[in-house]
């Protein structure tokens, strides 16, 4: 199979001829998901399964004063009934333990309290019904900013507040304060000609991934378990498994099935311990499937937050200060992604004097987990529309203001480092470029909005093993989960090494018997991190080989080399050996040959992707009803190894961000009941809803990487809600600081309600 | 899901019968678009499900220009709107039909599902009252008529009775010079649920220069779809005009006691049936005069 090269010129010049990096060869898999025979994690089947239920809290803060499972026990078909007595003693965090099954207090509405395994799982969900819980109802605090008051009910009565002093010695809902400081922000607001200050909140949003959390644990007679789950990392999984249940990791195999959507949500575990536990006590294989009132109650959404943002510029355009004050809801157990917020709220920009100050913050609502970019969405939606506003005030063009005051290579972050080579320059000169930024609009009540975003790239640590094949095709196994296409991505690489077609090359992912640790498909890693452990794998395979071919030749392996196409030795003009001919001669040079890599990615210094978004949206300003009429997202990806699916990444995010700026939300009402535990009121948007997308790929190589990746998958839905409020502001006149902009919520601001 | 009896008759007797044989334990299935979800939530719990998509007399969708049109309470939604005769007579019908839910879901839902699942939202039902539509119920006792206008009583509930089955609804012929037009308010262009909905129906006098008759129906503002009775009173003998369906669509929104709920706010509701009685009220009688309005559903 032959594809052909992209064909729009990149940004940037090609460095090197590459023949599989740029391709668009079909993606592993695609075709049995299509046909409806790729196995995701509730198909799962054994002999003798049973079929596991949680039994929930219905309130979102209790104390639990008795759990009696007799009368469940001995219902016809119930097999066993698990509770948090079941957990080892003393195995594993106690958050963690308690997330799992609730042991003193229940803290949201959907904390799991017991579980039942039964013949079928609509005998399972009769008997939850026999479970007898005995509450003490507590009042519930829901919103980060009443959870902060020195009043407010408390969720753990031991949560003490960490900060740069130290611990603080009361408790408290604020599990930790964060701070950053760069330069003197008093002296810089001194300075500036224009201030702009704006609060913002956002609620809850739900990852939305469409197939449920679904695990089956099967113990073997040896005492060692075997679990199939859909997740973005086995490893994880089986760390988790091996923290909670007090077992070997060795003796815990995690089989990661192919999964339907996870954006980080998946990056957490919610039943597998169940699974093993329930298993356990039946004798028999648990199969437990999550509903999706379940997923949208009680698994990961975002934080909601509350932002407020203060930034001053001089006249000559220059951004002098900028403060952030970032308080974002962790959901029950403490661990929200206000450190990424926190990281990513000025990233953009060089800015002299800053501070950010960050707040961690319990509520009775489920724990929070990973959303692409994590945090970073809620904060660029608050930054960008004081950006924007300064930009107007000053009379300067948006998009030459970012210009002005955007970073670059050395620049300095808020938070600490400075910036290694990142393409900020080169993504807004081609948004400028863009006819998009300059077209007309074409009709009333339309407005044009842009925003621009930066999210890191997180290498992690992966493994890669590649094996050769006696008919030179070679078999590639990975840890990481295929998430997002991304195994095809890290398989072109090794081909590219190697030598080969991508045909050539068979890539699997490997259960965690099979591979050494790799970290979960998340943080714009996958193609980037365990791309570099498969080009270190298949440089290692042709080491070997070298090695191979210098022992037929009877000459010394420094003098033989290998060009992508043969391998030749210096010495001898005559020799010349093709990857397949070579592989041939594997069994009969030392046996077989397999290569190796496994790495630590976050030893290489870090890059990250910027991406600067135009949005022109119509509003019926009658009703509220937000439109988006055209999108267009420029982004710097490093090299697009396969650029449809880089394009795919950028289009979903855009989507996804789409969701969260217009429709998306998880709404909790005062008693901490979630009011919208359906797609139907969780509003995803329908293909109806997202307008055709343009990608823009803007390749500036990233040093640390030998073809020059980054990371692109979540930058493309950082800036979306900002360029949407941003277009919003020019037909209204009002700036939003809320998400989601729902129409009810365009006519408040507007005055119409 | 608790175990039950399924059921798929062939002749109304028969689903008369199993209907009556378990009283308040039986349901009737059409295209399961509500049921199955409800049943799945624990919301309804029920012995024997009686599939009614086999049954002739529910099946049927037919049009004559004296009789109008009958509508098998099974028939599935996208029949109705691919039917050249309903798009050509009934386009405000259409306008209802044809944004429930999606392609999928409209294969198999039904115009009687919708009426007796008897939802505050349900799309179909403004719009089958403002165009006077009749329901045929039946039973082992025999058959009655209701106005699709008296047919729910609340928040899924229904003037059924146990044992009692909707056959049929009649629309009227269309009448000379009349037009209707419904639409929805959601945020979603599909697969939502109306934050609001109007239907409004005209009829021109024969100069074409007043309105002889008029109707307006609302959805979501009230525990049932609502006929909004002095709104079209106000219509009748005036000039179309900006100011008479200004005042009509004050007057609609004075009535009903829209709730504040995560769809929308009370507020919200009653702004949006302003907006959405003028513009349904202005589609009508582009199409009461022959002429098409634009393709928007809000
Ligand atoms: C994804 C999705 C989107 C949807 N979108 C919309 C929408 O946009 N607008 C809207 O209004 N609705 C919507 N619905 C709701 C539903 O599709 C409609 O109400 C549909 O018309 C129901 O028809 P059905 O044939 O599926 O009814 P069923 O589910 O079969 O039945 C509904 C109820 O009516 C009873 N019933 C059915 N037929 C009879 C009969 N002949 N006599 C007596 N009782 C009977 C059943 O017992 C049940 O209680 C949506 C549903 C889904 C799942």
């Amino acid at each position: 199979m032959s594809t052909p090269r992209d064909e729009r010129k990149p940004v940037t010049d090609e460095p090197v001829s590459l023949r599989v990096i740029g391709t668009r060869p079909p993606l592993y898999g695609a075709v049995d998901k299509v046909l409806g025979r790729a196995v995701f994690g509730a198909d799962v089947s054994l002999p003798e399964l049973l079929h596991g239920k949680v039994l929930r809290s219905p309130h979102a803060h209790a104390r639990i004063l008795s759990v009696d499972t007799r009368r469940a026990e001995g219902y016809p078909g119930v097999h066993a009934v698990v509770t948090a007595r079941d957990l080892p003693e003393g195995a594993g965090e106690q958050s963690e333990r308690d997330n799992t099954l609730a042991g003193d207090k229940v803290l949201y509405v959907g904390h799991p309290i017991a579980a039942i395994a039964a013949e079928s799982p609509h005998i399972a969900e009769e008997a939850l019904a026999l479970i007898d819980v005995q509450y003490e109802v507590l009042p519930p605090v829901l919103d980060v900013r009443r959870a902060m008051q020195a009043d407010a009910p408390l969720l753990h009565e031991t949560l003490r507040t960490w900060s740069l002093a130290g611990q603080a010695a009361s408790s408290s809902n604020v599990a930790e304060h964060l701070q950053h400081v760069k330069g003197d922000p008093e002296r810089g607001f001194a300075e500036a000609d224009v201030i702009v200050e704006r609060s913002f909140t956002t609620t809850m949003v739900h990852q939305g991934y469409i197939e449920p959390h679904a695990s089956t644990a099967l113990w073997h007679p040896d005492g060692s378990l075997t679990v199939w789950t859909c997740t973005q990392g086995a490893f994880p999984v089986r760390e988790h498994l091996s923290s909670l249940l007090d077992l070997p990791m060795a003796r815990i195999r995690v089989v990661p099935t192919e999964i339907g959507g996870g954006f980080g949500g998946k990056a957490s575990s919610y039943v597998d311990v169940v699974a093993a536990l329930l298993a356990r006590k039946a004798g028999r294989p648990v199969k437990v499937v999550m509903g999706r009132d379940e997923v949208l109650k009680a698994t990961g959404p975002t934080p909601g937050t509350f932002i407020r943002v203060r930034m001053g510029a001089r006249r000559d355009g220059r951004i002098v200060a900028a403060e952030a004050e970032l308080c974002y809801e962790a959901g029950a157990y403490p661990g929200s992604s206000v450190g990424s917020g926190a990281d990513t709220i000025f990233a953009c920009y060089d800015i002299p004097n800053a501070r950010v100050d960050g707040y961690d913050v319990v509520v009775n609502k489920p724990k929070t987990s990973s959303y692409r970019a994590p945090g970073a969405t809620p904060a660029v939606f608050a930054v960008e529309q004081v950006v924007d506003e300064l930009a107007e005030r000053l009379c300067i063009d948006s998009l030459d203001f970012r210009l002005l005051n955007c970073a670059r290579e050395g620049t300095r972050r808020v938070s600490g480092q400075p910036y290694p080579r990142v393409g900020f320059v080169e993504v807004l000169q081609a948004a400028k470029a863009h006819p998009h930024y300059s077209e007309p609009l074409g009709g009333p009540n339309r407005g044009r909005g842009i925003a621009f975003g930066y999210w890191g790239n997180w290498a992690g640590q992966s493994c890669c093993t590649i094996s050769v094949n006696a008919d030179g095709t070679v078999s590639l196994l990975t840890g990481s989960v295929d998430v997002s296409g991304a195994l095809t991505g890290i398989a072109m690489q090794a081909a590219e090494e190697l030598g080969l077609e991508l045909r050539q090359v068979q890539a699997r992912v490997a259960d965690t018997a099979s591979i050494g640790y790799t970290d979960v498909s998340a943080g714009s890693r996958t193609t980037f991190g365990t791309g570099l452990a498969a080009i270190e794998a298949a440089r290692d395979v042709i080491a070997q080989m070298r090695a191979r071919a210098a022992r037929l030749w009877g000459v010394p392996v420094e003098t033989v080399s290998y060009d992508r196409v043969a391998f030749t030795t210096s010495v001898d003009p005559t020799q010349r050996l093709s990857f397949r001919e070579l592989a041939a001669q594997l069994s009969a040079t030392g046996g077989p040959v397999m290569g190796r890599g496994n790495l630590d990615g976050d030893v290489l210094r870090r890059g990250g992707a910027p991406g600067l978004h135009i949005a022109d949206v119509e509003l019926d300003p009658e009703t509220g009803k937000v439109t988006v009429l055209r999108y267009t997202a420029v982004q710097d990806v490093g090299r697009a190894v396969h650029p449809g699916n880089v394009e795919g990444q950028i289009k979903g995010g855009v989507a996804q961000g789409i969701g969260w700026a217009l429709y998306e939300g998880c709404f909790y009402g005062e008693d901490g009941q979630l009011l919208n535990a359906t797609l139907l009121d969780n509003k995803l948007p329908t293909a109806m809803d997202i307008p055709a997308v343009e990608p823009v790929i803007v390749e500036v190589p990233d040093p640390v990487h030998p073809y020059g990746v980054r990371g692109a998958g979540e930058t493309p839905i950082v800036p979306v809600a900002g360029a949407i409020a941003n277009a919003l502001y020019r037909i209204t006149g009002r700036r939003m600081e809320r998400l989601p902009m729902t129409p009810a919520y365009v006519l408040e601001r507007m005055g119409v309600i | 899901m608790k175990p039950f009896q399924y059921r798929a008759p062939t002749l109304l007797g028969e689903a008369l019968s199993l209907l009556a044989s378990a009283g308040q334990r039986a349901r009737a299935l059409a295209g399961g678009t509500d049921l199955l979800v409800q049943m799945r939530r624990g919301l309804i719990n029920a012995d024997l499900i009686v599939d009614v998509k086999k049954v002739f007399e529910l099946n049927r969708l037919d049009f004559d220009p004296s009789d109008g049109l009958t509508i098998g309470a099974a028939v599935p939604l996208c029949r109705i709107c691919e039917s050249p005769e309903v798009a050509q007579h009934y386009p405000g019908l259409v306008d209802a039909l044809s944004i429930i839910g999606s392609v999928a879901v409209r294969s198999r839902a039904t115009v009687g599902g919708n009426l007796c699942n008897a939802a505050p939202s349900a799309d179909s039902i403004p719009a089958l009252i403002v165009h006077g539509a009749v329901c045929t119920v039946a039973s082992r006792e025999g058959t009655r008529q209701v106005p699709v206008a008296r047919f729910c009583t609340g928040p899924g509930q229904t003037v059924l009775g146990p044992g009692e089955l909707l056959v049929s609804v009649r629309v009227p012929p269309p009448r000379p010079r009349s037009g209707a037009r419904y639409l929805r308010f959601t945020p979603r262009y599909e697969m939502d649920i109306a934050v609001v909905g109007v239907a409004a129906w005209l009829e021109l006098s024969e100069g074409l220069t007043t309105i002889a008759n008029a109707r307006i129906a609302l959805g979501a503002v009230a525990p049932t779809p609502l006929l909004a009775v002095e709104a079209g009173a106000s219509l009748v003998g005036r000039t179309p005009s900006a100011a008479a369906f200004a005042e009509a669509a004050a007057l609609a929104q004075s009535i009903g006691a829209p709730i504040s709920d995560v769809r929308g706010t009370a507020a919200q509701r009653r702004h949006l049936v302003g907006i959405l009685t003028r513009r349904a009220l202005e589609g009508a009688l582009q199409r009461a005069r022959g002429a098409e309005p634009d393709g928007r559903q809000g």
